[in-house]
């Protein structure tokens, strides 16, 4: 068996040097709960593991901007015990409270969850909603994204050789603002979405959407922030006309797969009834804050 | 190329070891330290029958490097009970008949344990979420969930 190298890097220009040097036979190590997976059953077959858990940056929460910067290595275990962000991104902490048991969110990272790039990840729905932009170093140094722009299929991201995704940030969150994220799964628990479905919207004082964002899980390659259905939702009070408006333009938007889990028909069904759902969630929570 | 020295503490003992890189933690305890408590049902992270306590926090040892226990503190089920007096846990356990085969009842302590330790006092419903990732194939979970039921409720004093 070919012996793998490991390293363990203290900072990020360490981190980078090791990926650059390596040429893309590197992986990066956070939690693990997907690498070492896809490595026992042969699907990734590095040369050298870089864990980058021991690099301060990467493990940090702090207040930033008016919002968050956090760490890609923290878990999701990490992100809702936090004692201010589950109330700030209540949408953004269903999510990571929706992925895996109790012993996976304990490992597995915000960070992995979105370079892994499943198209059913649940965090990333969420957080594209949240408008999160994440921070990715690389050998020309450190470069900012959004959320929609990392992955680019099953599995493969846009992040270049030698890069890697060092933090997110949320952003500050608006006085009149809301988010809720939703999923479906034929059982309540331990299983990977059919269909999931985040928003985050915000009403003034007259109860008029002034902004959302919408985004789906598990109905095409890639999850999709859906400019279609925000549309549907600015502007209006978020009657019933609008709401169903948001429900067409969530099915409409669906290019997914038939699977074991759902039919083409069903998910595309389900997009909608579920983005109406989690709409409605996020609205009683904009009213309330 | 030489194997990687690693130094930890497992169960409270400072502990040395040899391994591989992709030598996971499990296989780490049972092959090189054998500590063969921690079983081994999927090794991808979905039974929890491997399950273990890595600083503080309850993982499954199947999804962890030996090489990541590098100056860290590891409690598996060997360490659960003091001596030979058993925890309130696998006293209630064997009281309740809360097993069958076996395999799966490690990850179920620790687990439990883990939940006990955070919540002296939970409801079936989080007893019943916090034990999702453990996996029992003779039981039908009652038995196993009653049973850590009623030691929270004799660790509280009930």
């Amino acid at each position: 068996m070919k012996q793998i190298r490991f390293a363990a890097p203290t900072s990020v220009e360490e981190a980078v040097r090791l990926l650059v040097d390596a040429g893309g036979a590197a992986h990066v190590l956070a939690g693990g709960t997907d690498l070492l997976v896809q490595m026992r059953s042969g699907l990734r077959r590095p040369d050298l593991i870089v864990d980058v858990k021991r690099i301060p940056e990467l493990r940090a929460i702090a207040q930033e901007d008016g919002g968050w910067r956090i760490g890609a290595a923290v878990a999701g275990a990490e992100f809702n015990e936090h004692p201010d962000l589950p109330a700030v991104w209540p949408g953004v902490a269903e999510a990571f409270d929706l992925i895996g048991s109790t012993q996976i969110q304990g490992r597995a990272s915000l960070g992995g969850n979105l370079c892994n790039a499943s198209p059913a990840a649940d965090s990333v729905p969420a957080m594209m909603a949240a408008g999160a932009t994440c921070r990715i170093a690389g050998p020309g140094g450190a470069r900012e994204a959004n959320i929609e722009e990392i992955c680019t299929g099953p599995g493969q991201t846009s992040l270049a050789q030698g890069e890697f995704l060092v933090s997110f940030h949320l952003p500050a969150r608006a006085v009149g603002s809301g988010d809720a994220y939703l999923r479906f799964i034929p059982r309540t628990e331990m299983d990977i979405a059919v269909v999931g479905a985040g928003v985050n919207l915000t009403v003034d004082g007259d109860g008029q959407c002034t902004s959302a964002r919408v985004a789906l899980g598990a109905v095409a390659p890639t999850a999709l922030l859906v400019q279609e259905c925000a549309e549907a939702l600015i502007g209006t009070k978020l009657d019933d006309r609008a709401m169903g408006a948001l429900a067409a333009a969530a099915s409409a938007a669906c290019r997914p797969i038939d699977d074991k889990r759902g039919t083409v028909e069903f998910r595309t069904k389900v997009a909608g009834v579920l983005a109406r759902r989690a709409a409605a969630i996020a609205l009683e929570r904009a009213r309330s804050n | 190329m030489a194997k990687h020295h690693i130094t930890t503490t497992i169960n409270g003992e400072p502990t040395e070891f040899l391994c591989e890189s992709q030598q996971t933690l499990l296989d780490v305890l049972r092959d090189e330290l054998q500590l063969t408590g921690s079983k081994e049902g999927c090794a991808s992270g979905d039974c929890g029958a491997c399950s273990v306590m890595l600083n503080g926090r309850l993982v499954c040892s199947c999804l962890v490097l030996g090489i990541e226990a590098e100056g860290a503190s590891v409690e598996t089920i060997e360490g659960v009970a003091d001596g030979d007096r058993l925890h309130p846990l696998q006293q209630k356990f064997l009281e309740e008949a809360a097993l069958q085969c076996g395999i799966c009842t490690p990850g179920f302590i620790v687990a439990a344990k883990a939940l006990l330790e955070r919540n002296s006092n939970p409801t079936e419903t989080e007893v019943r979420y916090w034990l999702a990732g453990n996996l029992c194939r003779c039981t039908g979970y009652d038995k196993i969930v009653r049973a850590v039921l009623d030691t929270a409720a004799e660790m509280r004093g009930a």
